[in-house]
């Protein structure tokens, strides 16, 4: 028996000597390159008779063209996808919407190929997209979307989003919207109005006149209603505003020096800081019940609350500690933690949609910087630095900042501007977001198509 | 009565004591005791012994004139140096000391030697056309001769070799070529597990005939999404690679390959 295990253990141990000695040889690949991933995006195909159609109604010329740009530019500005010249494409977009020859694809080191077509049905917009592997010679998506053909600037929104989000694993953010205050008018005289626009600064709207200073508007992160700060009879008022409709309501006076009013994650709630008997601290008031809850009770300026996307914790700022710095708690106002440590002033807290990180304005040495961090404060980075610079607000998807800007002035006095920017996580894709005026305290919407 | 019982009861003790002295013997082979090494211990200079082991230099001498015959008249006597380990007859015992005297003190000038100095006859031997990347500066030459030299060596070095697939130098080239070719994806969620391990079965030419995603059931499982980002361009970075920067030899060795993309690294700096 003794001699039967003997062997069997040795035969064991035989098999497993050859096994190693013929192991399969492993390599770790533990870094790759952040270069933008060359696409290509060929224009949409469109048959005359629908061409001649939305020509006659939306007095675009191709509207297919036209879509495609809008795909174009969105991935572009983006800063992780470079799309290819138009002139180096060998097949044509009908052609290539139907199968593509990935051979010339591939001449022209396109890794991902977008095609589609155009069709009016029954006066509607029908566009249908393929997103294809170009190196695996495959088709990776195909969707169509049917809408009224005044939307066609939301079709190439969506594309957009549906491509960067199958190619680099989180949602887009293309199909939004940004809020912000608009601004004419020299330094000292501002005419500011509320004002919207898409993510990428078309269809400009404003939304009052500019008779009463607005301030700080904010996204609902469920819905398109927008709450913001107004002054009426030199009072402050918060007021809710209705996207869609247009509609708008007054969510209460606050005595004293109001700041920031932010919704909750589920909507249901506003938080902000005003100044009671002389002492800044933070209130929740619930939207259904009109009911004001005091959620801070220190001697220290409270302000600009931020909730966690769970809504469990809160981040603000605080100068309980001698200098404005950033601290969270829990919602209900316990277990107060600071969590900025570094030199300088900070101030904006916002919290990232992802729920990993904390955005910020910081004031050292004369420069203002916009950064992030992680939630117990370390991993502290700063993405940009400038003269004057603060607001940030995140993108539905966590992945980049909006932000406003303002130049300094000469002797004189002029030269003073302020404008939108936005920059990614990374820092290095910084842009100027372009508005038809100054802008100033910019608000990113959720995604529409939600 | 009594007297049987006593002489039963004798001879059971003696068979016992019998058994017990010499049963265990019986299951084990007599002990093969080697035969005594004489060591002769011999004063040691601080410079070099040679000189005090009259013998063994002899021996050497003999060693160095064998060698001569087989080295080309090309070669410089160092060369000779380089082979005296394997060379040297081991059957007398005084021999043995003077070899160990000899490594302690003499091998470090010896490797010295068989990296600079190499003959025309030996480059032939040693170069080996497959490790053309590693002649491109001096650090990979040395390297490509320490293979060869393990290759001659010990059968356990060989082994050793096997089992760690490929060289450094060639291992590095390979990475380098496939960081350049991978694209991450940057909205990966870098707190979760980014590992795609992909199997390659490679052409001797380095080109892919078959790739093969390890975790493939983790695609469809909820809330790993971006698992199937991952792996595209992991995928898609090999395609765009190939042919890889394989050894041209050894086909047999890395025909089959794992590839183990992390994108964490990355990610999370």
């Amino acid at each position: 028996m003794n001699i039967f295990r003997f062997i069997l253990l040795s035969l064991i141990l035989i098999l497993f000597s050859t096994i190693k000695s013929y192991s399969l040889i492993e390599v770790d690949i533990t870094r790759g390159n952040l270069n933008p991933l060359p696409v290509a995006v060929s224009p949409l195909s469109i048959d005359e008779k629908s061409k001649k159609s939305f020509e006659n109604l939306l007095k675009k010329k191709n509207i297919g063209e036209e879509i495609s740009l809008i795909v174009e530019n969105n991935l572009k500005t983006s800063g992780l996808f470079n799309p290819l010249n138009k002139d180096a494409f060998l097949q044509s977009p009908d052609i290539a919407n139907l199968k593509p020859r990935f051979e010339d694809w591939n001449l022209i080191k396109a890794q991902a190929l977008i095609t589609g077509k155009v069709t009016n049905v029954e006066d509607k917009l029908r566009v249908e997209f393929r997103l294809w592997d170009v190196l695996a010679g495959k088709e990776m998506m195909a969707l169509a979307f049917t809408t009224v053909p005044t939307n066609w600037r939301r079709v190439g929104h969506i594309i957009s989003d549906k491509v960067y989000e199958r190619l680099t694993g989180e949602k887009g953010y293309f199909d939004t919207r940004i809020i912000y205050v608009a601004e004419e008018g020299p330094k000292t005289n501002r005419v500011k109005k509320l004002a919207i626009m898409d993510q990428d600064g078309a269809n400009n709207k404003f939304l009052t006149l500019g008779n009463e200073l607005v301030l700080t508007p904010r996204f609902n992160p469920t819905s398109q209603m927008v709450t913001y700060l107004s002054y009426f009879r030199n009072l402050p008022r918060v007021y809710l505003l209705d996207i869609e409709t247009g509609l708008q309501e007054v969510v209460g006076d606050f005595p004293g020096m109001t700041f920031a009013p932010r919704f909750s994650p589920d909507g249901k709630k506003i938080i902000m800081s005003f100044a009671k008997d002389g002492n800044s601290d933070i209130y929740t008031m619930d939207l259904e019940n009109r009911i004001v809850e005091k959620i801070t009770n220190h001697p220290s300026i409270d302000t600009s609350p931020s909730y966690s996307p769970d809504g469990k914790l809160i981040c603000f700022n605080s100068d309980r500690s001698g200098y404005q710095q950033i601290y969270v708690m829990k919602s209900d106002g316990s277990n107060v933690k600071r969590i900025s440590f570094g030199k300088g002033i900070y101030g904006t807290p916002v919290w990232s949609p992802r729920g990993d990180l904390i955005a910020f304005t910081k004031l050292h040495k004369g420069k203002f910087y916009i950064g992030v961090m992680r939630i117990d404060g370390s991993g502290e980075r700063l993405l940009t630095e400038n003269f004057y610079q603060e607001a940030p607000s995140w993108s539905p998807n966590g992945r980049v900042l909006i932000f406003y800007r303002e130049t300094k002035t000469n002797d004189k006095g002029e030269g003073f501007s302020a404008k939108l920017w936005s920059i990614d996580l990374t820092g290095y894709n910084e842009r100027m977001v372009k508005t038809l005026t100054d802008g100033s305290d910019p608000s990113w919407s959720s995604l529409l198509s939600n | 009565m009594n007297r049987s019982i006593i002489l039963s009861s004798v001879l059971h003790l003696f068979i016992i004591v019998l058994t017990a002295m010499s049963l265990p013997f019986l299951s084990k082979k007599a002990i093969d005791l080697p035969p005594i090494v004489s060591v002769e211990l011999i004063q040691i200079s601080e410079k070099t012994n040679i000189p005090y082991a009259p013998k063994a230099k002899k021996i050497i001498e003999k060693v160095k004139e064998k060698e001569k015959k087989l080295v080309s008249e090309q070669a410089p006597p160092k060369k000779v140096k380089k082979k005296k380990p394997d060379s040297v007859p081991m059957p007398e015992d005084k021999v043995k000391k003077v070899e160990k005297v000899k490594d302690d003190t003499q091998n470090p000038v010896k490797i010295d030697n068989e990296v600079k100095q190499v003959s025309e006859y030996e480059k032939e031997e040693l170069f080996d056309p497959n490790n053309i990347a590693a002649l491109i500066d001096k650090s990979k030459e040395e390297t490509a001769l320490e293979v060869n030299k393990t290759d001659q060596i010990t059968q356990d070095q060989t082994k050793n070799f096997e089992n760690t697939g490929l060289t450094l130098s060639e291992e590095d080239a390979l990475k380098a070529q496939i960081f350049g070719c991978w694209s991450i994806p940057l909205g990966l969620p870098y707190n979760e597990n980014l590992l795609v391990r992909i199997k390659l079965e490679l052409k001797p030419d380095g080109s892919v005939s078959k790739s093969e995603i390890l975790d493939h059931a983790r695609m469809n499982r909820p809330g790993q999404g971006f698992y199937k980002v991952l792996a595209e361009s992991a995928l898609r970075a090999v395609k765009l690679c190939q042919p890889l920067r394989v050894p041209t030899t050894g086909y047999e060795r890395w025909k089959e390959l794992q590839l183990n993309f992390d994108a964490r690294e990355m990610l999370e700096g």
